[in-house]
């Protein structure tokens, strides 16, 4: 199991944005009547999302009252679950898989090059407030490690120095192209590829 | 190897474009229809025949799940649901059936939702892979304005919504029971079984879970025959099966093959061979990181499939291979994988939930050579304290990895842990020690 703590400094309200508000409404149809406590998971993402990556408490309640169940119940789904964030982190959120898969090809490096570019501390701001960094289990692209993700793209196939490169760009407000850093397509193995030759030069 | 008019995922690689037209031509959706018309219980039988065996790690025969469905529907709905969940370190072939092969997912869908007469289908996607889930989304949106789905689906007469669920980086959720507790927005921890879900699942009512890979080759068997598909691998292992292969292999890849392929083969031919050549293979993890890893005097003539891997004490799994080779500390990477579980463990049942901490700060003495020699056998006997000791598998899928290990590298661990603690009394042996005080550092 993993500690997770909500943060100290807490906002004192929190209400979803009519954007926000849509997109409830259109996932709790996606549930038979009355079991709207479904929908609990993605609101907390949407409420995650519209928060500048993190919920606080105050949205917790305001989910527990919009689904009509206890507040406790979503308390108790917002910190089981690892992906919500119970804590402010940065707007560029870059998760390091660091699993075994990864960690062979050299997670490490990106780890050290997090640190360099950002912080020295994973779950720390970076000196501009824009960003921070954290180790995460497996991300489920073990055949292009290591890789890691920034919100919700995959950067894959890294190394120390295109780590570097990706977190420059981002540092300055750029988006890199996500994907594969070593050029390869997708999944298929690099120069050496023996199937479905047929529709790959089709 | 393969013939490519064999595979069933021809778009593995994206060569050809996910969408609806584009999936035409490679032959799904083409005749839908004809395949429900044949009815309920040849659709069964057939992938009966087929002897197709659930992809997501259990390897269960999905002909006989699925006719464990209730045949007459009473007062509860049924629910098709799909497991996507994928996160066993090593796994990464599911994201390429949600990113590329959608459509054979979608139809899959169909078919089984009329197989098991749902008419709900939820799609369990991990929250990491959102990039996935909108591509699937798209597809899902797209048969719908193409009537593909919704009522009449494809013209077969049945009514069929699916929708896509998103998890939120809890890899127990992978496990069927614990799927059903999240869909329902709880928090995910397995249940009891019996009952089990095709009786009392989701909501309480009966439903089916099969794996993203499973349910994606259903309309290819069903096209080519049960017999075509069980004509590939060998007996109760047949078809084909997406290999992930990553590591330290010169190309780490995604490749379908046959069932029952030596491993050899995957790793040379595929994968480009071991960095610094077979000779300095180390060990192969065949299934993902709960299965025991193999060592290399095995892996010369290993075949890959279910039965021929238990024979060898470690599984199928879901087909992730991951090689080590020498330049790696073999014990660093198993304390690494007892960290994996040790994050991810729900916290339910007491062995697991301290045990698998145990595990990992065990291992990781072992690792810089802090361990004395009793801490090996010690080792061994929390392994057995987990294992069968727990709701669902993941007590086992926790100590397997740590048994493997001591099976095959135990001379290495002793080795490196000849500490007496009688002799060296200075050192701090932290046996029992709260685990929550050393877990700050690693909340």
């Amino acid at each position: 199991m993993s500690l997770r703590r909500p943060a100290k400094n807490q906002p004192e309200n929190f209400e979803f944005d009519s954007s926000s508000l849509n997109a409830a409404n259109k996932i709790v149809s996606k549930y038979p009547e009355g079991k709207q406590q479904s929908a609990v998971m993605a609101l907390l993402y949407i409420a995650q999302r519209q928060n500048d990556n993190w919920i606080p408490l105050a949205a917790m309640k305001y989910i527990a009252k919009f689904l009509g169940m206890p507040y406790i119940k979503v308390y108790e789904v917002a910190t089981f679950y690892t992906m919500y964030n119970l804590s402010p982190v940065g707007k560029h959120f870059i998760q390091v898989c660091t699993t075994t898969p990864c960690m062979i090809r050299g997670a490490s490096k990106l780890v050290e090059a997090c640190k360099e570019k950002i912080s020295e501390n994973e779950c720390e701001l970076s000196s501009d407030k824009s960003c921070s960094w954290m180790e995460v289990e497996c991300l489920g692209a073990c055949v292009n490690a290591p890789m890691m993700q920034i919100n919700d793209d995959y950067y894959e196939d890294l190394d120390k120095e295109k780590t570097l490169k990706i977190l420059e760009q981002i540092l300055k407000g750029e988006t890199p192209k996500p994907g594969s850093y070593r050029g390869r397509i997708n999944n298929e193995p690099e120069n050496n590829r023996k199937t479905l030759m047929d529709y790959k030069n089709a | 190897m393969l013939k490519d008019q064999d595979r069933i995922f021809k778009n593995l690689y994206n060569d050809m474009g996910s969408d609806v037209a584009s999936s035409q031509k490679r032959g799904d959706w083409i005749n839908t229809k004809e395949i429900t018309d044949k009815g309920r219980d040849w659709i069964i039988n057939e992938i009966k025949d087929s002897q197709l065996r659930g992809r997501g790690g259990a390897g269960f025969p999905t002909g006989l799940k699925w006719s464990f469905a209730p045949k007459e529907v009473g007062s509860r709905p049924h629910y098709l649901v799909i497991n996507g969940d994928e996160s066993e370190p090593g796994t990464c072939k599911d994201r390429d059936i949600l990113r590329f092969e959608p459509h054979k997912l979608i139809e899959g869908c169909l078919i089984a939702s009329y197989a098991v007469q749902a008419h709900v289908c939820y799609i369990y996607i991990r929250g990491e892979y959102f990039i996935e889930g909108q591509k699937l989304q798209a597809a899902i949106d797209e048969a719908y304005e193409k009537k593909l789905l919704g009522e009449n689906a494809a013209g077969t007469g049945w009514d069929l919504d699916v929708y896509i669920h998103y998890g939120a980086g809890a890899y127990i959720c992978g496990e069927e029971t614990a799927l059903l507790e999240s869909i329902e927005g709880k928090k995910g921890q397995p249940r009891l079984k019996p009952p089990f879900p095709a009786l009392i699942g989701l909501y309480g009512c009966p439903t089916i879970i099969n794996n993203v890979e499973t349910i994606a080759v259903v309309p290819t068997i069903l096209r080519k025959g049960g017999k075509w598909f069980a004509s590939l691998g060998r007996e109760k292992n047949t078809g084909t099966k997406i290999f992930c292969i990553s590591g330290n292999v010169n190309t780490p890849c995604n490749v379908e093959e046959e069932m029952n392929i030596p491993l050899k083969e995957l790793i040379e031919v595929h994968a480009g061979g071991v960095i610094g050549g077979w000779e300095n293979l180390q060990a192969v993890i065949p299934g993902g990181s709960s299965m025991p890893l193999i060592p290399k005097e095995k892996c010369e003539t290993l075949t890959m499939d279910f039965d021929s891997l238990m024979a060898e004490k470690s599984g199928l799994g879901t087909a992730g291979i991951v090689v080590i080779n020498k330049d790696q500390d073999i014990i660093k990477c198993m304390a690494r994988i007892a960290r994996f579980y040790k994050h991810e463990s729900c916290g339910q049942c007491t062995p697991c939930r301290e045990g698998s901490g145990w595990m990992w700060r065990m291992l990781e003495r072992m690792a810089s050579g802090d361990a004395t020699k009793d801490e090996v056998d010690m080792l061994g006997d929390v392994t057995n304290q987990i294992a069968g000791h727990t709701i669902c598998a993941f007590g086992e899928g926790s100590s397997w990895p740590v048994q493997g290990l001591l099976r095959h590298f135990k001379k290495e661990i002793e080795k490196r842990n000849n500490l007496d603690p009688i002799v060296q009394k200075k050192n701090n042996i932290p046996y029992l020690v709260d685990q929550h005080l050393l877990d700050k550092k690693n909340a």
